[in-house]
């Protein structure tokens, strides 16, 4: 039965001032008109271009649940294509990533591609000859992705004709992107280290909302962050600080730290918690960093841009950014009750080593499937989305310093454990299921 | 004495049986959840590594499923015991099946000894039961008379795939 297709008032419906109707995470139905509609009307993160450094290099990702490829052309530009052979719907590459040569050349029947989908060859061309095979679909080629938007080498794309262009969509929030590159002294990054993958049972809007969820830390990761407080107390006095007690300690502070570190509201559903300092404020000095820094910015510009501490940045809809220890994960929605979790690193191009060391063991101590962290996290969002069939109640609340005049507003910093990120995204949400439907 | 205390290697130089049984007696206590005794056959500057990468060679700068020190290692065996550990309400269980730990080298001289082990290792909690396929490589050394492990590492069959959450220890 459907309820929700074609129906945009039964879809705003699902929305309110301060609180969403369980259907968003649970409603096969809604995550299919997600898929539909609110990722194609959206810029979607695609890939970083120093994945495909070369001509002829791939990368194979998905667009909600759109099979994509972000390639090298020959012509040195970055081409976005539907992974999907025009003639049988074959998918084109084999693997994740690799090197297609000058063209592509689909498995099934050898038609071939050039590097920005168009149809090189077909064996047995006469075939076609009086078909009026030129008029077809498959005649164009494998079909790219027309919206596509390379900035300082973060790939984003957009599906569909309609809705905001590039500017429009992200606005200030590229201002947390800039804070990660600059960090480079040359102001680069590159993908480094490997991939973390984590398969998450539950609706991948929960793992955004807990990107901006400052009241859970302290809480739900006592486990872990608690624990490793606990052990540390009992090193013997004047032990030096290890890296790992650095990364995870700062979960446990206290509301206040989380309150005062304030939360920042952009357009369409962007925002940052981090907004005077947060849990990677008090990482200590990496030697020889700053002086690179300092060399290449100046003192006080190198000042501004490590002084910029900002904790989570959401891009809506399914990215999450740390300038300070340059990662992002990408929510990958599978299903209602199902989300794949990438963990991507990056190096700064030109700076020690023992940063990307930092960055990696963040990563694996708070993202990976074997983290303990991680473990605290995952246990909530599939309780949650087991609690959410309950019938004694069929509302999520979202309702935490609530303020009526807030729905206009944008580019405000508030109270660090405000949960008006998350209302704000399901602004966003609406505003990208409807539009044009 | 129970069947799976730590015995006393005789010699400063293990026979290849004393490095098998060790090997064999640090899976039974991680099945048996004993794992304080299991964090004691660790070296203090030990480190449990499993990567993430086919082959992986650096677990610095590439990253890794776990590589933990004893510090780490500690902290997750006191994290199990927790009031407020909810991923281990209710609590994982555990189980290896070990092939007969082949000793790939041994050198008295630098008192450095390495097995290796393929095993299968299931992890269940509630309703679910997964299963993984390994390599185990203990790299091991004498310590007072007894073994100790210095490296542990663990390679994945399918080390880079998508996983839900692994709890204990493989
Ligand atoms: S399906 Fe690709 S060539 Fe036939
Ligand atoms: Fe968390």
């Amino acid at each position: 039965m459907t309820r929700y297709a074609g129906n945009v008032a039964a879809i705003r419906d699902l929305v309110r001032d301060q609180e969403v109707h369980r259907d968003v995470y649970v409603s096969e139905e809604v995550f299919q008109l997600e898929m539909e509609h609110m990722f194609p009307n959206s810029w979607v993160y695609v890939g970083h271009d120093s994945q495909v450094p070369n001509p002829g290099d791939y990368f194979g990702t998905t667009i909600g649940t759109q099979p994509i490829l972000l390639v090298r052309h020959t012509d040195g530009t970055v081409k976005v294509l539907h992974n999907r052979c025009p003639h049988k719907g074959t998918r084109i590459t084999s693997e994740t990533c690799g090197n297609a040569g000058k063209f592509f050349r689909c498995p099934y029947h050898a038609w071939s591609f050039r590097t920005d989908g168009s149809l090189l060859a077909i064996p047995l061309k006469k075939g076609y000859e009086n078909t009026g095979f030129e008029q077809s679909h498959a005649a164009s080629g494998m079909a790219p992705v027309r919206h596509v938007r390379n900035y300082r080498g973060f790939v984003f794309a957009k599906i569909n004709d309609g809705g905001l262009d590039f500017e429009e969509f992200f606005g200030d929030s590229l201002s947390s992107f800039d804070n990660m590159i600059d960090r480079s002294p040359v102001g680069q990054l590159k993908v480094a280290g490997g991939v973390l993958r984590y398969m998450h049972n539950c609706n991948w809007k929960m793992l955004v909302e807990n990107q901006t969820d400052t009241c859970h830390p302290m809480v739900a990761h006592e486990s872990s962050a608690g624990t490793v407080v606990e052990v540390w107390k009992k090193a013997p006095p004047g032990t030096k600080k290890p890296m790992a007690v650095e990364i995870i300690a700062p979960f446990m502070s206290p509301y206040e730290f989380f309150e005062n570190m304030g939360i920042r509201i952009w357009d369409n559903g962007h925002g940052h918690t981090g907004v005077h300092h947060s849990i990677h404020s008090d990482y200590s000095a990496v030697p020889g960093y700053f002086e690179k820094m300092k060399a290449a910015y100046g003192e006080e510009r190198a000042k501004a841009i490590l002084g910029e501490n900002r904790h989570n940045t959401v891009y809506f809809p399914n990215i999450m950014i740390k300038g300070p220890i340059q990662l992002l994960r990408h929510f990958k929605p599978i299903a209602a009750n199902k989300t794949l979790v990438e963990s991507w690193t990056f190096q700064l191009v030109d700076a020690p080593d023992m940063l990307l060391e930092r960055t990696l063991m963040y990563n694996r101590l708070i993202n990976a499937p074997t983290s303990i962290v991680g473990h605290d996290d995952l246990e909530m969002y599939e309780r949650a989305q087991e609690g959410l069939h309950s019938n004694g109640n069929e509302w999520v609340n979202l309702q935490r310093l609530y303020s009526p005049d807030e729905a206009g507003q944008t580019n405000v910093a508030v109270n660090g454990t405000s949960e008006w990120p998350m209302r704000h995204q399901f602004r966003a949400w609406t505003k990208f299921m409807t539009m044009g439907m | 004495m129970s069947m799976v205390t730590d015995a006393q290697v005789k010699n400063a130089i293990p026979t290849d049986q004393d490095l098998i049984d060790f090997v064999v007696r640090e899976a039974r206590l991680i099945d048996q959840q004993r794992f304080d005794e299991w964090l004691d056959l660790y070296a203090d500057d030990a480190f449990y590594w499993m990567p993430l990468e086919w082959n992986q060679t650096d677990p610095r700068l590439t990253c890794s499923l776990m590589y933990e020190d004893k510090l780490l290692l500690s902290i997750r065996v006191e994290r199990l015991k927790g009031a407020r550990t909810f991923s281990q309400k209710p609590k994982s269980r555990c189980h290896h099946v070990l092939q007969t730990p082949q000793v790939d080298s041994r050198d008295p001289a630098a008192n450095n000894y390495v097995t290796w082990t393929p095993m299968h290792y299931i992890e269940t909690r509630m309703d679910e039961q997964t299963l993984f396929a390994a390599w185990a490589t203990h790299h091991l050394s004498v310590e007072n008379g007894r073994l100790k492990i210095k490296l542990k590492r663990v390679d994945l069959i399918n080390c880079d795939a998508a996983f839900g959450n692994i709890q204990l220890f493989m």
